[in-house]
């Protein structure tokens, strides 16, 4: 019976707004939530379980503040709730964040992985990819359908030509894309329960950063554009955008 | 002095024109690339060769390459790449690979690289709604997002060595389940047309996409209308939850503007919107805005391009 982890992300809300406030991000009144994809990437995890048994283990990186997440996780029926941090760690980067990971699923014994494909914040998509390559595992991306198999998964992953319906064997991280589950909600003993439920926290050894953040800064603003009152002015858009433009 | 390292983008065996534009990229970052083309054979290699600007190319060839699977493209390429600072293109495979290349090296990668400057990479954070400046040091992998840098013209001449690596496949495919529409791809195109849910009925897609035959487009869509409409699919929808695009022309009609399809536009180089609500917050984003009914706006246009493009 697979041991099955889901990592979930703390991430500002998609409609927060991003002040920036000296050359950093301020973050400091943002509402968080669980990073979106994260949502279908628990549930995926949920079916798994209920398909062929074994145990969910939601883990996550950060402060305790990241706590919500966890037990936003166990209020959906998740078995153990795990967050990976050490108080002296900052500005991880995607080297770091791995390393801290694979060390946790390694504690874990972990069979399979389930991540978001891609976190509301960095919107990198490294993290499922780079874990699996330093656990020695198959990884898939962006999958869009999954049925549990005996020894592994079928998915269906987009290509440019169509659906690649693609057989997994595990163990293996699998990165999700929305709209092949339904997340479900949790239910007031979910929620009771992950009142109750003890994070376990987990420390790790990790490489020093080979990136340096600069600064953060707020998006070049666009020399404000030009409108125009009318269908009548069709015309005008079109030779600018031949002439001045040069797209068509 | 860091080795620059690209790995050529690939579609059907033939280098994509992204490509290109990655060498540029390595210039920019100080030098002249090493340009890996993976391939079932090294029939492809020849086009990366005649980039100019490329210092050498190594064929990377084997079987592993005839579809994309992460861990074998991952263990072939890294097998054929010298150390230094590895680019890919910042689509979903070059992302998918350059993280595990990354990993494998266990340096860091930074992903959807918008510019350099100076030794700085910019990529935007928070869907667009902030940018991160990161300085490298050491070796890492970088992914750039298509349209960012002018390509690196042909004339080149460089010279091609092969290296046969195979490597074991995790995955197999066992089935690909053709696309039903032949329609261009709105992560490959360089001009978008997308509709909203102001379209009022997804039969009123056939004038998007008969504007975008005119111009060669893809047609993309808003969240809404692919919500409200099954004919309308997901793989059309622009957005924070569907795909980021950086096409050099948006055209969005009948699209309010809300924050996360900016998420998936707001880097195209030019914007027109077309709206009825003259305060719909897309004409803030928009180069060129028309106020109209999409009923008014589109068979003009549509007549207008044909004059022009034929
Ligand atoms: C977590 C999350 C993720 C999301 N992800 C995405 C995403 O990936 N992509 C996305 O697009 N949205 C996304 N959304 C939804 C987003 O918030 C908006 O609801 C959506 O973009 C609105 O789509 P719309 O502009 O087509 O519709 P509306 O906001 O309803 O706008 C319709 C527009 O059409 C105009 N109009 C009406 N009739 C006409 C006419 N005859 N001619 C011309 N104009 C007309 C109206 O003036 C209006 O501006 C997400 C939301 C959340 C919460």
């Amino acid at each position: 019976m697979p041991e099955i982890a889901v990592l979930v992300k703390r991430v500002p809300d998609t409609n927060a707004k991003i002040a920036i406030s000296g050359d950093r991000v301020d973050l400091s009144s943002v509402k968080w939530v669980m990073s979106p994809y994260d949502e279908f990437a628990l549930e995926a995890a949920m079916m798994h379980k209920e398909s062929n048994g074994g145990t969910v283990t939601a883990i996550t990186l950060g402060t305790p503040d990241c706590d919500k997440v966890l037990k936003d996780a166990k209020a959906i029926g998740v078995d153990r709730i795990v967050r990976v941090w050490d108080d002296s760690w900052s500005d991880l980067d995607s080297n770091q964040v791995q390393s801290a990971l694979v060390s946790a699923l390694k504690e874990l014994s972990t069979e399979v992985v389930y991540c978001g494909k891609s976190a509301a914040d960095t919107g990198a998509s490294s993290t499922g990819p780079g874990v699996a390559e330093r656990m020695g595992w198959a990884s898939v991306s962006n999958i869009i359908g999954i049925e549990f198999e005996d020894a592994g998964v079928e998915v269906l992953i987009p290509r440019n030509i169509g659906n690649a319906r693609t057989g997994v064997s595990l163990p293996a991280v699998i990165s999700c894309d929305k709209g092949f589950c339904k997340p479900r909600k949790p239910n007031v003993k979910g929620i009771m329960m992950a009142k109750r439920a003890q994070v376990e926290v987990l420390g790790a050894d990790i490489p020093t950063s080979s990136i340096n953040i600069v600064s953060h800064t707020p998006p070049p603003q666009k020399a404000s554009g030009q409108k125009f009152e009318g269908a009548g002015n069709v015309p005008t858009v079109v030779a600018a955008l031949r002439n001045d433009a040069n797209v068509i | 002095m860091t080795e620059i390292i690209v790995i050529a983008e690939t579609k059907d065996g033939i280098i994509s024109p992204v490509t290109s534009e990655l060498v540029s990229a390595a210039i920019v970052l100080g030098g002249n690339p090493t340009v890996i083309v993976p391939g079932v054979n090294d029939t492809a290699a020849t086009s990366g060769a005649a980039i100019s600007g490329v210092s050498k190319v190594i064929a990377c060839v084997g079987e592993q390459f005839s579809n994309y699977d992460a861990a074998a493209w991952a263990s072939a390429i890294d097998a054929c790449a010298p150390a230094g600072v590895i680019i890919c293109a910042a689509t979903q495979n070059g992302k998918d690979l350059g993280s595990r290349l990354a990993a494998r090296r266990a340096v860091s990668v930074v992903q959807d690289v918008v510019a350099i400057d100076g030794g700085v990479l910019t990529s935007p954070i928070y869907s667009g709604k902030a940018m991160q400046n990161v300085s490298l040091q050491g070796d890492a992998v970088v992914s750039i997002r298509a349209n960012t840098f002018s390509p690196s013209s042909d004339g080149g001449n460089a010279e091609i060595s092969v290296m046969n690596q195979s490597a074991d496949l995790k995955t197999a495919v066992r089935e690909m389940i053709a696309k039903a529409s032949e329609r261009l791809d709105v992560a490959e195109a360089d001009i978008i047309i997308s509709g909203g849910r102001g379209m009022q009925d997804p039969a009123n897609f056939a004038h998007l996409e008969r504007v975008a035959d005119t111009l060669g487009a893809a047609v993309g869509a808003s969240r809404a209308a692919v919500d409200a409409w099954e004919d309308i699919s997901h793989g059309m929808q622009v957005g924070q939850t569907g795909k980021t695009v950086n096409p050099s022309l948006y055209i969005a009609v009948g699209i309010s503007g809300a924050i996360q399809h900016l998420a998936g536009m707001r880097t195209s180089k030019y914007i027109v919107a077309i709206n009825k609500d003259a305060e719909a917050p897309i004409f803030q984003h928009a180069d060129y805005g028309i106020v109209a009914t999409w009923q008014d706006a589109l068979p003009i246009l549509e007549s207008e391009l044909k004059a022009l493009l034929g």
